[in-house]
């Protein structure tokens, strides 16, 4: 298959990535989903999660936290609230977020439950973007 | 003609004039990079979510979410951006005029306006005028958040979606180069006459979960979006003319030191000159 894919991410903080690989996966809010060249038009809303993508039989990891995927015409456009690449994921950081969701979901009181679970999420696909990277 | 000792006097004061608008050309020209380097990251963002937005609303769709309801126009609701502290030439002047010009000509239409400020300079501007104020944020320049433009949006399209106002204007500056601002009015909600701009097609997507859904999340963030980027430029461009108006104090306060050099050089000399005819003239008084 001679055609490509057009993948952006974009967020409020920047550009994120923009290349054309052969294939991507994407964390769909309700449910992973793959897209090849000559996908329909789709729009999906995006969980925390990792967007995997493959470039000449490479694969290579963004982490993407919540938003859209819009698929078009062969270009798969994700808006996020905020994206990393995998290589530029800060891992000591995201385990000290980790460590401290997990101790507040551990006091199981007084706590905005849905924030430190969506905390968690975003601390364990960033750790988990981050070591898929470096099995590479 | 001055003495001496008050041209030294007005020398210093004007010298430490002169230090304290430099400083704040430097403090400005620092904060101008920071909002600069938020407003082009965000850029590409916002203009990828519009499209999506463009591509998605179609003309009178309306059913799907409350924000695309066009209601028939009553009371329209303005909200000028300015900033917290002055010292920054004309813009806050600049904005409020368009502000009040807006007003004024929604006002001739018959319309009932209500308004809302950014900023402590647009609240003590509007406090004594004769308009309904609705709301005010104050705390916002320099430090503007995400977060607290998500907070100021959720307002604005709370009292949308309530019927408190049935049309909504931005009024701020656009941060156009470091030594140009350009006031923007631009209409926010409702949603759907933001439409109409370009022949797009129409596509007929595919969604998920629900085109309800979509749009649940989409457009909001989208308004939260805009109501983000007019507050990064309106940041921006108070830095930028703050820098530009702090340069010139500064040219002017350096004439001026220029000016009263030359002034006491003369007087000095003057009174040098002064005494040594006095001197000759006591001198040749002895003599004689």
């Amino acid at each position: 298959m001679a055609e490509k894919l057009t993948l952006e991410v974009v967020s409020p903080y920047g550009q994120t990535f923009k290349d054309e690989v052969d294939e991507v996966i994407a964390p769909g809010s309700e449910g992973e989903f793959g897209v090849l060249p000559g996908h329909i038009p789709f729009i999906t809303t995006l969980k925390i999660g990792i967007l995997i993508y493959k470039k000449n039989g490479k694969p290579g990891y963004i982490f993407v936290n919540s938003g859209y995927a819009e698929v078009y015409e062969d270009r798969v456009l994700v808006l996020a609230d905020s994206a990393e690449k995998a290589e530029d994921i800060d891992v000591e950081r995201a385990k000290e977020a980790l460590r401290r969701a997990e101790e507040l979901l551990k006091k199981q009181e007084n706590i905005d439950f849905a924030r430190a679970q969506a905390a968690l999420q975003r601390a364990i696909n960033r750790i988990r973007a981050a070591e898929l990277a470096g099995k590479r | 003609m001055a003495t001496l000792r008050d041209i030294k006097r007005r020398i210093n004061s004007i010298k430490s004039t002169a230090k304290i608008t430099r400083a704040m050309k430097m403090v400005s020209a620092a904060k101008l990079r920071k909002a600069q380097e938020r407003m082009f990251a965000l850029r590409p963002y916002a203009e990828k979510i519009d499209e999506l937005l463009h591509s998605l609303v179609q003309p009178g769709e309306q059913d799907v979410h409350p924000l695309l309801q066009i209601r028939p126009r009553k009371t329209v609701e303005v909200v000028i951006i300015t900033s917290d502290k002055g010292l920054c030439g004309a813009f806050n002047a600049n904005v409020l005029k368009a502000g009040v010009k807006l007003i004024n000509q929604l006002r001739s239409e018959g319309f009932e306006v209500t308004i809302s400020t950014v900023g402590r300079k647009g609240r003590d501007y509007f406090k004594h005028r004769d308009v309904k104020m609705r709301k005010n944020w104050t705390g916002l320049s320099g430090k503007v958040s995400y977060s607290s433009a998500q907070e100021m949006a959720r307002e604005l399209m709370d009292s949308y979606i309530n019927e408190t106002f049935d049309e909504l204007y931005l009024v701020y500056n656009e941060f156009k180069s470091v030594v140009a601002q350009e006031i923007v009015e631009k209409k926010l909600l409702p949603i759907a006459e933001i439409e109409q701009k370009e022949e797009e097609v129409y596509r007929d997507f595919m969604f998920e979960p629900s085109e309800g859904e979509i749009f649940n999340v989409l457009l909001p963030k989208s308004i939260e979006i805009l109501v983000y980027r007019a507050l990064i430029e309106s940041a921006a461009s108070e830095e930028a003319a703050r820098m530009t108006a702090m340069e010139n104090a500064t040219k002017n306060a350096e004439d001026m030191i220029d000016r009263l050099t030359l002034e006491f050089n003369k007087a000095r000399q003057a009174s040098i000159t002064k005494e040594l005819m006095d001197i000759v003239g006591g001198a040749e008084a002895i003599k004689e």
